[in-house]
């Protein structure tokens, strides 16, 4: 019992802080990062890199946050700046590529093979004895590292300048750029911090599954998109709270469910997804009464 | 009039198909995989052009139409005796029939376009972003489902043996069939007000269209085409796992309705051909080939790599893809058609 709130309560930390980075993009630049799961899978092998020449923790930490913030950029100079403006169906679509490619590049660069990345293997161990013998030293600190980040994020959204600027991009880019918002900067700033989520979450991953391969954090950015979605995009909070619930659906559906059955939790989950959108299309969180004019 | 103005828009992705399959009958056998798949593709890419392209609204499901079709011909053109001892938990139904080659390719379509139903008949009610990650999630419970529940199929293991009906003959005709019905959609009523719907919802909707109806039918449609498509599928591999019809496919056939363009027929059979070429062309030179007299020998998982760039350049440079999303038209031809209609009244 002990055992599966935990669990779920890490899982919906870990998804809820790729629900923020994701969050952030969209909030900017209107644009759903399918290849945000693959800035996960290069910070995870920048770990294994590290791992396996032997490198010092905190170097590897280091190279980890400084490839997935390079990648970060690089993606919004390379992809997200021209796309700027265009339709839904092609940011997804463009996105998805890039998602492709950085996998196909992983896989001709390491192979479909596993590589091993033991970074802080203390972590792996229990808590304490008896009922918290089940219970790891990563699930506490994914929970708080989440929750250090959702923190230190509302704090710069809401105590600082360029929190406010994000703000006032998030509700009308086009409004806030004629009102003096630096466009660039606010955007770029985004990435970043989306980026410095991504290399965190990498971080937590790795050490729960040290297995690190091209499909690494595919199935969780897949599980996050859609939580993200139904959530609702339009504000940061509803979409984080979309990440942290699917992520504390999945993990008790797989806890609890026999094994026959577990192996369906993706479509359970999906169905549920489903269903909700159905109900709430513009959301679950998303104020009653209010219906968006579709646009063209 | 209008269906002979506008034949050109049927008749140059037809000839194409046809030239392909043509210089599939000139090539020695090892290389006739390549434009046996090149029609499949097509096929499959005309598919989800009949949604995607009409609609405007991405999806990301179609796939799992070519899934069920797949599966159900290939399941289907099995002997009842290879079932019972490599498959005992199907259903007995599933177990004790088999059917031909025709009755399987037909089952496929019917399959695709019952299952679109279900599947549209909630999810059409969304757009944009939403429509995009809910079809995706239907993909998802598609590919989990076949994974696990062998009941319905092999599951996690390949399903071998399927007899390879789908020669170039069958891969043509297939193809041909799939243009032809898209074009006859695009063509009539329902094919024109989804199109306006695409264009402008709110005055589409203005003028009593309703978008869910629309797109539904585009969606049952390209459903059917989809399963039949997979059926060509599973003829012409011979052998399927649950991992040939999810991500990389659905990630190739995007690909190459993106960079034909989205938006046209045309789009969809170009993108379809030069795609598969490029994706075939790579795939051998991944084992050694010689191009000139200079031997290219490139690394495994070289072809994703190249295929994800092209597609991402495309995106970034050209949107409506290399046809421009514009179907062919030849205008002082249909001027002059035009006026010698109207001529004898």
């Amino acid at each position: 019992m002990l055992q599966t709130l935990f669990d779920a309560l890490a899982l919906g930390s870990v998804y809820a802080l790729m629900a923020v980075g994701i969050g952030l993009v969209f909030g900017v630049l209107r644009l759903v990062n399918f290849a945000y799961g693959q800035l996960i899978m290069a910070g995870a092998y920048a770990l294994a890199i590290g791992s396996s020449h032997h490198w010092p923790e905190w170097v590897s930490v280091l190279t980890c946050f400084g490839v997935v913030i390079a990648l970060s950029l690089l993606m919004e100079i390379a992809l997200f700046r021209p796309l700027r403006g265009a339709s839904a169906a092609t940011m997804l679509v463009a996105t998805f590529a890039v998602a492709f490619l950085l996998q196909a590049i992983a896989l001709l660069k390491f192979g479909s093979l596993v590589k091993t990345a033991s970074i802080f293997p203390g972590l792996f161990y229990p808590i304490g004895h008896g009922d918290f013998q089940t219970v790891r030293k990563i699930t506490i600190v994914a929970i708080a590292c989440a929750a250090v980040a959702l923190v230190a994020l509302t704090l710069l959204l809401n105590r600082t300048t360029y929190g406010l600027h994000m703000r006032a991009a998030a509700a009308n880019f086009q409004t806030a750029r004629a009102l003096g918002v630096r466009a660039n900067e606010v955007i770029t700033l985004a990435v970043v911090l989306s980026g410095v989520l991504a290399a965190v979450v990498s971080i937590i991953l790795v050490v729960e599954n040290p297995f690190v391969e091209p499909h690494f954090a595919l199935r969780d950015t897949i599980i996050v998109l859609v939580g993200v979605v139904v959530g609702g995009l339009d504000r940061l909070w509803t979409a984080t709270l979309g990440g942290f619930l699917i992520g504390v659906a999945t993990s008790v559906f797989t806890d609890q469910l026999s094994s026959a059955h577990s192996v369906y939790v993706d479509s359970f989950v999906f169905g549920l997804v489903i269903l909700v959108l159905l109900l709430r299309p513009e959301g679950v969180f998303a104020p009653l009464r209010t219906r968006t004019v579709e646009r063209a | 009039m209008r269906l002979v103005s506008r034949l050109p828009e049927l008749v140059l992705p037809a000839l194409l198909v046809a030239g392909v399959a043509l210089l599939g009958t000139f090539t020695s056998r090892s290389n006739e995989i390549h434009f046996r798949t090149a029609l499949v593709d097509v096929a499959i890419v005309v598919g989800l052009y009949v949604f995607i392209g009409n609609s405007g609204v991405i999806s990301f499901g179609q796939i799992s139409f070519v899934a069920v079709g797949a599966f159900a011909a290939g399941l289907m053109s099995l002997s009842p005796q290879i079932k019972r001892s490599i498959m005992p938990a199907l259903f007995p139904i599933l177990k004790n029939h088999s059917l031909g080659n025709v009755e399987s390719l037909l089952l496929a379509a019917g399959l695709g376009a019952v299952f679109a139903l279900v599947v549209g008949l909630p999810l059409m009610r969304l757009s944009g972003l939403a429509a995009g990650i809910a079809t995706f999630a239907v993909l998802g419970i598609t590919h989990n489902v076949l994974f696990n529940y062998t009941k319905i199929g092999p599951g996690a293991t390949a399903l071998t043996n399927i007899p390879e009906t789908t020669g170039l003959l069958q891969g043509m005709i297939g193809a041909l069939i799939a243009i032809a019905a898209a074009w006859l959609y695009q063509l009539s009523r329902f094919g024109r007000l989804l199109r306006a719907t695409r264009e402008d919802p709110a005055a589409a909707q203005a003028v009593g269209v309703s978008i869910h109806r629309q797109r539904l039918i585009a969606f049952v449609l390209s459903g059917a085409l989809c399963g039949f498509a997979g059926g060509l599928f599973v003829h012409e591999a011979g052998t399927i796992t649950t991992e040939d019809v999810y991500l990389d496919l659905t990630f190739l056939t995007l690909a190459m309705l993106v960079v034909g363009g989205v938006g046209s027929l045309l789009g969809a059979v170009v993108g379809a051909l030069l795609v598969s070429g490029l994706d075939s062309f790579l795939i051998t030179a991944e084992s050694g080939v010689h191009v000139l007299g200079v031997k290219i020998d490139l690394h495994d998982g070289t072809h994703l790599v190249v295929l994800g760039a092209v597609m991402a350049l495309v995106l970034v440079l050209r949107p409506e893809g290399i046809t421009g999303s514009r179907e062919f038209r030849l205008p002082r031809v249909r001027r002059w058609w035009a006026r010698s209609a109207e001529a004898p009244t």
